[in-house]
């Protein structure tokens, strides 16, 4: 098994050695959806580094004899045992592998000391103590392959929060059965982002995606501060057929600190679109692709990163089921027999459609 | 903003052209006697058919053809809100207004229209055989009508000792009014299912627009569209002859720069000749066809004009030689209308849905290979035939000294060439001279200046009071001309200061240089990369796709024959813009969004 493993290469087969974050990231990636690229170290990395650093031996000192009733003893114990794994020597193998991964990933969006995020991936969904270790374990804005290594470390080490381990004390189960992949994964850095429906939210129609567009990252656009350019394209043919670009008067935009701030911008820029043309039939595009991969209409939040290369550089940031349209009961057009064709082209030329007005 | 056009008798008549409206007949122009009824109503110019000034012969397929309209939808199928469609001459410029039906006939109509109409789609496929009988025989009678000057003395046995009591004099005449009817006749057959065709597509198109509002007009027509339909059929023909000019190895003789060197080079060699044969075989019928509308005899024909189709057979051969393989992908092309019409499909709410949906599109397939195929057989192969013989009868006056060119003919009214053949005649059988020599060259020369006088004049787009809303489907899909059309002419809506709007008749977005031709002479003119500004564009024009990045027009709907052929080619198109050729400079740079049918100068 392989210590790391990129999300463009998941399979099914691999689910319990990269746990179901990323599982569903590969998933994900398969089937066409976008997620920011990156990696996963795989439950193999996990055990391989456990093993070099014989923690089995190291567990079991530390927490023979443990009263899970006296909080100060079990906050003692579980900030050593937390310690011991976050500075605990990696195998070269090991380590070599998540360094150079990490070039890699930097390589491919053409960043140095590119910004990621690291987040454990628990690989025993099932069980009731996968619930425990996602207490705190996700790093964000982790620059550099040496503070990449740190926070996975980091992560394994959330393994023994005080809730888990006295969770599995009192359980019976054995430490050396919980595993842990790691996530690792480029941080979004918006041109643009907003959300999108894969129908029109206006009047249902679903040929039709709906696109709402601003500068930066996508906060402005979910909280409504800023009015977003809005755009609709068509389902089939991926042509945008209705555009309102709005003046967008700020943005949330990263600062040089690793942080987001909300900025004003200039009117030359406010009043442009913030979208080509072939960036909003790669989101519709994404849109569709959500839709049918999940079987629902689908209300997606998206961004277009500044890094990746024009063709990947939109990603997919959320997706969740429509709400609003899709728990009204579907109208047939021909409403109720269908008609005589002869009738209906004689209530096409007395009803023309330019009356309706769409 | 104005509510409405100016009066059509507040027109005034351009300077020089006094005395226009002895060119048309008295029927086709406004008139005091029925001012009333003139001037309550709207009219719009049609400039998707007749763009340019009509000469006084040429008037006659304008008169046939919309009269032959009106006349099915009033007579024959009880159209049953629509009756026919008004026309008008003004300043050589062709008007129009679609008469609506009594509201207290409709329902009357309505059962007639049923049973008419409904008999025409169950026997669609029958009926449109018989057509394609009608129309090649029509055309075999048109190619059998000859003009030869009068001979000296009738021919012994085929005239005189067969009996047949009839000489050459006659017949001349005979075939005169032979030819008008047969135009007339045209027209007739031209109609005959056009509009049902229309009525068939408007049901499906609805049906469309009502399940999914925001559904583009451009898809609906590609669900709908033929894959192999005959107005490609030259522009393939020209493809193929260039390859068999390669393959054949002659290719070189194309570069020989005009075509009677290029003919004599081909003539020197067995496959050169072999290739000339096959020029001739697809020129019958596929290159009787017009480089504009074919309304008009200044169109060229390629078939009369074979530097054109030479010019482009050239143009093909040196992209073959390229590497472009110039295939239509008919595979690629059918899988994607295939994946199309899926994709909606999927998208309906029920499967009630998608059965009408599916009948309406099997209707509207049926019906749609007329509405595609017979432009060529009557705008295109026919009337071809027409001028041709036109200018031959021209030809036999000039012999006679009547006039000087035998285009000069078309200054001539449709019933006037009978007062010119009755002198001709009586003049050869009696003999005397004739009159006409001195009669005519002064009308013509006079009606020439009319004629150049009203080029000059820039036609209002409409007169009167405009509805509310345009609400006759007709008109909306055939002209293009919709409630926003009508406010933009007015001066309203909400485009800036550069803008045209017009109806987005193939998607796309490009910048590029215009290039702006008003007549088919000039599509030589046209470079590589440009964008090409017209009044309208012809099917024929198919050779220059391949250079230019897309087409603005003045006039033309989504189912202007232009428009279909645009979106053969995938070149955005914005058609109907009213004022592109009189609003955009060659060299300027454009911006062309077919996908919201918006122009912009942008430098």
């Amino acid at each position: 098994m392989s210590v790391t493993m990129w999300f463009e290469s998941y399979w099914p087969g691999l689910k319990s050695e990269v746990g179901g974050k990323a599982a569903s990231l590969g998933e994900m990636t398969g089937v066409g959806l976008p997620v920011p690229p990156g990696y996963a170290v795989t439950t193999a990395g996990y055990r391989a580094a456990h093993d070099a650093a014989d923690l089995d031996a190291t567990l079991a000192r530390l927490l023979h004899g443990l009263d899970t009733s006296d909080t100060a003893q079990v906050s003692t114990v579980c900030a050593e045992i937390r310690d011991v794994i976050r500075t605990m020597p990696l195998p070269a193998h090991v380590e070599e592998r998540i360094r150079l991964d990490y070039e890699q990933l930097c390589r491919k969006c053409e960043v140095d000391s590119l910004p990621v995020a690291v987040r454990s991936s628990a690989t025993s969904e099932d069980s009731p103590d996968a619930s425990f270790a996602g207490e705190h374990d996700t790093y964000l804005w982790i620059r550099g392959d040496d503070a990449v290594v740190d926070a996975v470390r980091r992560c394994w080490a959330s393994l023994f929060t005080d809730r888990a381990t006295c969770y599995r004390v009192e359980m019976g189960y054995e430490h050396r059965s919980v595993d842990m992949a790691v996530v690792i994964q480029k941080m979004v850095r918006p041109i643009a982002a907003g959300v999108a429906f894969t129908l029109n939210p206006a009047n249902g129609d679903r040929s039709q995606v709906a696109i709402d567009a601003a500068w930066g990252f996508g906060e402005g656009v979910v909280s409504g501060e800023v009015t977003p350019d809005n755009f609709l394209i068509d389902k089939v043919l991926l042509e945008v057929t209705k555009r309102d670009i709005s003046n967008k008067a700020h943005e949330y935009r990263l600062t040089d600190h690793d942080s987001v701030e909300k900025a004003t911008i200039d009117d030359d820029r406010a009043e442009k679109p913030c979208m080509t043309d072939v960036q909003l039939k790669a989101v519709a595009s994404l849109a569709k692709t959500a839709e049918r991969h999940y079987g629902c209409p689908q209300d997606i939040e998206w961004a277009v990163d500044a890094d990746l290369p024009e063709g990947e550089n939109i990603i997919l940031l959320q997706a969740r089921p429509e709400t609003v349209w899709s728990k009204k009961p579907r109208e047939s057009v021909t409403g109720g027999a269908a008609k005589d064709p002869m009738a209906s082209i004689v209530s096409t030329l007395m009803n023309p459609l330019y009356t309706k007005k769409q | 903003m104005a509510d409405r056009f100016p009066s059509p008798f507040d027109i005034e008549t351009p300077e020089g052209a006094e005395g226009w409206q002895d060119m048309y007949v008295y029927s086709s122009l406004f008139s005091e006697s029925r001012r009333e009824f003139e001037d309550s109503i709207f009219w719009f110019q049609d400039g998707v058919h007749w763009p340019k000034v009509m000469t006084p012969w040429d008037a006659t397929f304008y008169e046939f053809a919309i009269a032959s309209l009106s006349q099915y939808n009033t007579r024959h199928l009880q159209v049953p809100p629509a009756n026919g469609i008004a026309f008008r001459i003004l300043n050589g410029y062709g008007y129009l207004t679609p008469v609506p039906a009594d509201p207290a006939m409709i329902e009357a109509r309505v059962a007639n229209f049923m049973d008419r109409a409904g008999f025409y789609f169950m026997n669609w496929n029958d009926l449109y055989d018989k057509w394609m009988i009608k129309i090649r025989d029509l055309v075999k009678e048109l190619e059998a009508v000859d003009f030869e000057p009068l001979p000296e003395i009738e021919d012994a046995d085929r005239v005189v000792k067969s009996g047949a009591g009839l000489g050459s004099g006659y017949r001349i005449q005979e075939n005169y009014r032979t030819l008008l009817d047969l135009s007339l006749k045209l027209w007739n057959y031209h109609f005959e299912f056009l509009n049902l065709g229309y009525a068939a597509y408007l049901d499906f198109f609805g049906f469309c627009k009502e399940a999914f509002p925001g559904i583009p007009d451009l898809a609906i027509a590609k669900m709908v569209a033929g894959v192999e339909v005959d107005l490609f059929r030259p522009d393939e023909e020209l493809k193929r002859l260039a390859r068999v000019a390669l393959d054949s190895g002659v290719a070189e003789a194309f570069a020989a720069g005009d075509v009677e060197a290029t003919c004599e080079i081909l003539k020197g060699s067995d496959a050169g000749r072999a290739w000339i044969a096959s020029f001739q075989e697809s020129a019958e019928p596929w290159f009787n066809f017009s480089t504009g509308s074919g309304f008009y005899h200044s169109d060229r024909i390629w078939i009369e004009n074979v530097e054109i189709p030479f010019e482009f057979i050239n143009d093909y051969i040196v992209k073959l030689q390229a590497g472009d393989d110039l295939a239509r992908p008919m595979d690629a092309i059918r899988a994607e209308r295939d994946r199309v019409v899926n994709e909606y499909s999927e998208l309906l709410a029920t499967d009630e849905d998608r059965e009408a949906f599916q009948g309406k599109l099997g209707l509207a397939r049926v019906v749609f290979p007329y509405v595609e195929n017979h432009n060529f057989y009557v705008e295109h192969w026919s009337h071809s035939v027409i001028w041709r013989k036109m200018r031959q009868l021209g030809e036999v006056f000039v012999k006679e000294g009547f006039w000087s060119e035998p285009n000069d003919i078309f200054y001539l009214k449709r019933t006037e060439v009978e007062d010119a053949l009755w002198d001709y005649y009586v003049s050869w059988a009696t003999p005397e001279p004739a009159a006409g020599p001195g009669r005519w060259p002064a009308i013509i020369d006079k009606r020439q200046k009319i004629c150049d006088a009203l080029r000059k004049w820039k036609p209002v787009p409409a007169l009167g009071a405009p509805p509310e809303v345009i609400t006759e489907p007709f008109t909306v899909m055939l002209w293009g001309i919709t409630s926003d059309s009508v406010n933009s002419w007015l001066g309203g809506g909400d485009l800036k200061e550069g803008e045209l709007r017009g109806m987005s008749a193939s998607p796309g977005l490009v910048e590029g240089p215009a290039r702006v031709i008003y007549a088919p002479e000039q599509i030589s003119e046209v470079q590589q990369g440009e964008i090409l500004v017209a009044p309208l564009t012809a099917p024929s024009w198919a050779p220059i796709f391949g250079k230019i990045l897309a087409t603005v027009t003045d006039t033309g709907g989504m189912m202007s024959h232009a428009a279909i052929v645009c979106r053969e080619y995938g070149l955005p198109a914005v058609t109907g813009t009213g004022f592109a050729t009189t609003t955009i400079k060659t060299g300027q740079m454009i911006r062309v969004d077919g996908n919201n049918g918006v122009v912009s100068v942008i430098g």
